[in-house]
């Protein structure tokens, strides 16, 4: 059966006029408009286009949700398996309404959605993580490579087959690594990338560095004596029986823990899950990892204010950085809401 | 230094009378194989299982993969310091049973153990889905602490492998494969010319204690400066795994004899490049230690005269630190580089996969994101205990599902993401 496209456009590209039409509202067009008649032709017999919604760029973007709603509203009446917004090469808010409703066509009304933009549209900065695209020039010259290109890779997630890489199916990636089988094995490949390399010619490398963030450390501590510390680990010690079921290994949380009333770690309170590590002498003396007995002997003795009551602990072991830098933002807004003054940290 | 790698290839294997290989069956005396181990009071029990290509089998926890191999003619035995002497091994005759894998299972640490499927989409992941494997089954004796037992396991499976090969001295062989190289810079030199770029590969080996070891000759490899080997020495066994850490990413020991990086650099030695040598280097717990180890790596390089280096990473997280050292070392002292890792991007696969990066890292083969989630249909028989999945990493007591299939990370499968770059996987951009 032929698959049902609706092409979504803005003013301009629908022919209704430029910045003095930019405001005009949601409106649902049958027949073939603007580049309809080049998508119609790139599709060609495995699919039909069955109409056209048309927005205004400001209308869209200055009010972001009703347009949107509106937008869904007459798609649904159209019934298709498919959106092709665009392509929106680098015009700004034209690239943000593609973006916006793709991401919902594909959400709510669960079909196959597709943009195109120029990689530094700020649409794709806003969207592309959620959206699929294909590459474009930056301005409409560019019509001619970008229509087909849309219209293969919407035909491509119609097939339902399973998606290839981005880079052999030419669209822009949304940032996510996922696996595959190459023909060759990575030993082969590392042999062939060293040859490569070494003779001056063009490689590519499977991993591109990403820049880690820099995160600026804390102005140092005034006066120790009356500064609140906190103890945090992701050293993988918990309180007996995992109560909030950390993982043992790639952790999607953390804990917060109330140690007001203890001064010492005990095999009886306290364990190890960290997946890791050789747990034993962990298991035996938590302490070991958390240095619990010696924050309270200082504490006492008056070295630093006061020892903050919860401890913020986690597993490190194979925990993706997204997750750190969530569970590092999280106990960090807590510590700054509860007056603490310095922390540490703990590894294995 | 010449090795002649003589394959018999085993097909099938079953219980026999007499532990033998004929037609490419391997028929296995369990009695006197169960022997080995008599008066072994490390273990509570110990018991033999046969799991073949294509059974619905799941072997779990696993520890170490190992393949039979045993010294035909040349110096010294396979697995030198551990069977028979220390001498320099390498040389002469190597007899290999092509197809088949002594499978060590029992819980050391229980969330460094992992599973090998014999069907089904985890078979993918790893070679011992297409080996028939010879799966020793170890329960610990009680009181005995896990590094006793993590030693006593890691020889039971070097000597069943061992002697698995050694009674089939007699096989015939079906397939010799021959590694061969002048022993000396020079006669390299010779025999690849000037022009031809001269390789040298780093071989990262987990050196942290707390069971995440490797052993080089019988040497633990965390007593050790960086050390130069020939390439056939890795092959007959010289490195050993003694490692608990994530599955997926663990050398075994059947990595370390079929390592595919040096069999791709011999293959290759005269052809397209010249094939210096393996350097072997630690990946150790402190920062001082990470700094000695790398630099003294890079020394040995240009030593050697190297002009490229493949770094093959084990483990992730920790030792991402020491490829960036490597790679940045090698770099400044003029080598070029390509490191061989594997990516921890997350279930969803959108997190930055490395936990320390250089920009001399520049050429980076992936091996794989190790959370990316899998659903392994359930199998009829278990070998070992199906339980161990809620503590293995990449698992977690939800991964058994009410139907008997298995959902985890591929980070629980044995070899997935192997970062000597054994296998086809790889990680790209959607």
């Amino acid at each position: 059966m032929r698959k049902r496209v609706v092409l979504y456009m803005n003013q301009f590209f629908a022919g209704m006029g430029g910045e003095e039409a930019a405001h005009m509202p949601p409106e649902a067009r049958t027949g073939l408009v603007g580049p309809g008649t080049a998508f119609a032709e790139a599709f060609g017999p495995e699919a039909e286009i069955v109409g056209t919604v048309v927005c205004g760029d400001n209308r869209y973007t200055e009010d972001m949700e009703g347009s949107r709603v509106l937008c869904l509203e007459l798609l649904r009446s159209m019934s298709p398996d498919c959106l092709v917004a665009g392509p929106a090469f680098n015009a700004g808010r034209y690239g943000v309404a593609c973006g916006d409703l793709c991401r919902a066509a594909s959400r709510d009304l669960g079909i196959v959605a597709v943009t195109g933009w120029y990689p530094e549209n700020p649409g794709k900065e806003l969207y592309g993580n959620d959206v699929y695209a294909v590459p474009t020039p930056d301005s409409a010259r560019g019509m001619k490579e970008a229509v087909p290109a849309m219209a293969r890779l919407a035909l491509r997630l119609l097939s339902g087959v399973r998606m290839g890489p981005a880079r052999e199916e030419s669209y822009l990636h949304r940032g996510i690594r996922k696996n595959f089988f190459h023909e060759l094995d990575g030993a082969s490949r590392a042999v062939e990338m060293g040859l490569k390399k070494f003779r001056g010619e063009p490689f590519r490398t499977e991993l591109e560095m990403p820049v880690f963030k820099k995160i600026p450390p804390a102005a140092p501590v005034k006066d120790l004596r009356t500064a609140t510390i906190a103890l945090c680990s992701s050293g993988g010690i918990v309180p007996k029986g995992n109560p909030d079921r950390i993982r043992v290994s790639s952790a999607m949380s953390w804990g917060r823990y109330d140690v007001s009333g203890i001064d010492d770690l005990t095999p009886e309170n306290y364990e190890s899950i960290h997946g890791g590590y050789d747990r034993t002498w962990a298991l035996e003396d938590p302490d070991r990892v958390l240095p619990l007995d010696e924050m309270r002997k200082l504490e006492r003795e008056g070295v630093f204010g006061k020892l903050y009551d919860f401890v913020s602990l986690t597993t490190g072991t194979a925990t993706s950085v997204a997750n750190a830098e969530r569970f590092g933002r999280e106990i960090g807004e807590i510590f700054k809401r509860d007056g603490v003054d310095a922390a540490i940290l703990t590894s294995t | 230094m010449k090795l002649e790698l003589c394959k018999a290839f085993v097909r099938d294997v079953q219980w026999g009378k007499r532990t033998c290989l004929a037609g490419g069956v391997l028929q296995v005396d369990k009695v006197s194989a169960l022997a080995l181990f008599e008066g072994e009071k490390r273990f509570s029990s110990v018991d033999l299982d046969l799991a073949r290509p294509g059974e619905s089998v799941r072997i779990i926890p696993v520890k170490d993969v190992i393949e039979p191999r045993c010294k035909l003619s040349g110096k010294g035995e396979c697995f030198p310091g551990i069977i028979g002497g220390p001498e320099t091994v390498g040389s002469g005759s190597t007899l290999v049973l092509k197809g088949v894998a002594v499978v060590t299972v029992g819980p050391i640490v229980s969330i460094q153990e992992g599973l090998i499927d014999m069907s089904g989409p985890a078979t993918e992941y790893n070679p011992y889905g297409q080996t028939c494997n010879v799966c020793l089954v170890v329960q610990p004796a009680k009181g005995v602490e896990k590094a006793e037992y993590e030693t006593a396991l890691r020889l039971a499976g070097i000597r069943l492998a061992w002697y698995l090969a050694d009674v089939c001295r007699g096989a015939g062989v079906d397939e010799t494969e021959v590694v061969e190289a002048a022993d000396s810079v020079e006669g390299k030199a010779a025999e690849c010319g000037a022009d031809l770029p001269r390789f040298v590969y780093v071989c990262q080996a987990i050196s942290q204690g707390l069971l995440h070891d490797t052993f080089l000759y019988g040497v633990d490899v965390k007593q050790i400066l960086p050390t130069l080997l020939q390439p056939q020495e890795i092959l007959d066994g010289a490195m050993v795994s003694a490692n608990c850490v994530s599955a997926c990413d663990k050398q075994n020991t059947f990595h370390h004899q079929n390592n595919p990086v040096v069999l791709e650099l011999c293959r290759r030695h005269g052809k397209d490049l010249n094939f210096l040598g393996v350097i072997v280097t630690t990946e150790m717990m402190t920062l001082a230690g990470k700094i000695r180890s790398s630099e003294y790596t890079a020394k040995l390089a240009r030593m050697l005269g190297a002009q490229v280096a493949i770094i093959t990473e084990e483990g992730c997280g920790n030792p991402d630190t020491d490829i960036c050292m490597n790679a940045k070392n090698l770099e400044e002292a003029g080598i070029r580089t390509v490191v061989i890792g594997n990516e921890v991007a997350g279930q969803d696969g959108s997190s930055q996969g490395l936990a320390d990066v250089v920009p001399e890292m520049d050429a980076y083969v992936s091996c794989g994101n190790i959370n990316e989630v899998v659903v392994l249909p359930p199998m009829e028989r278990v070998i070992g205990d199906i339980r161990a999945i809620a503590n293995v990493s990449g698992g977690d007591e939800k991964s058994i599902r009410p139907d008997g299939s298995i959902a985890c990370e591929i980070q629980s499968i044995i070899g997935s993401t192997n970062e000597l770059g054994i296998s086809k996987i790889g990680c790209e951009w959607v």
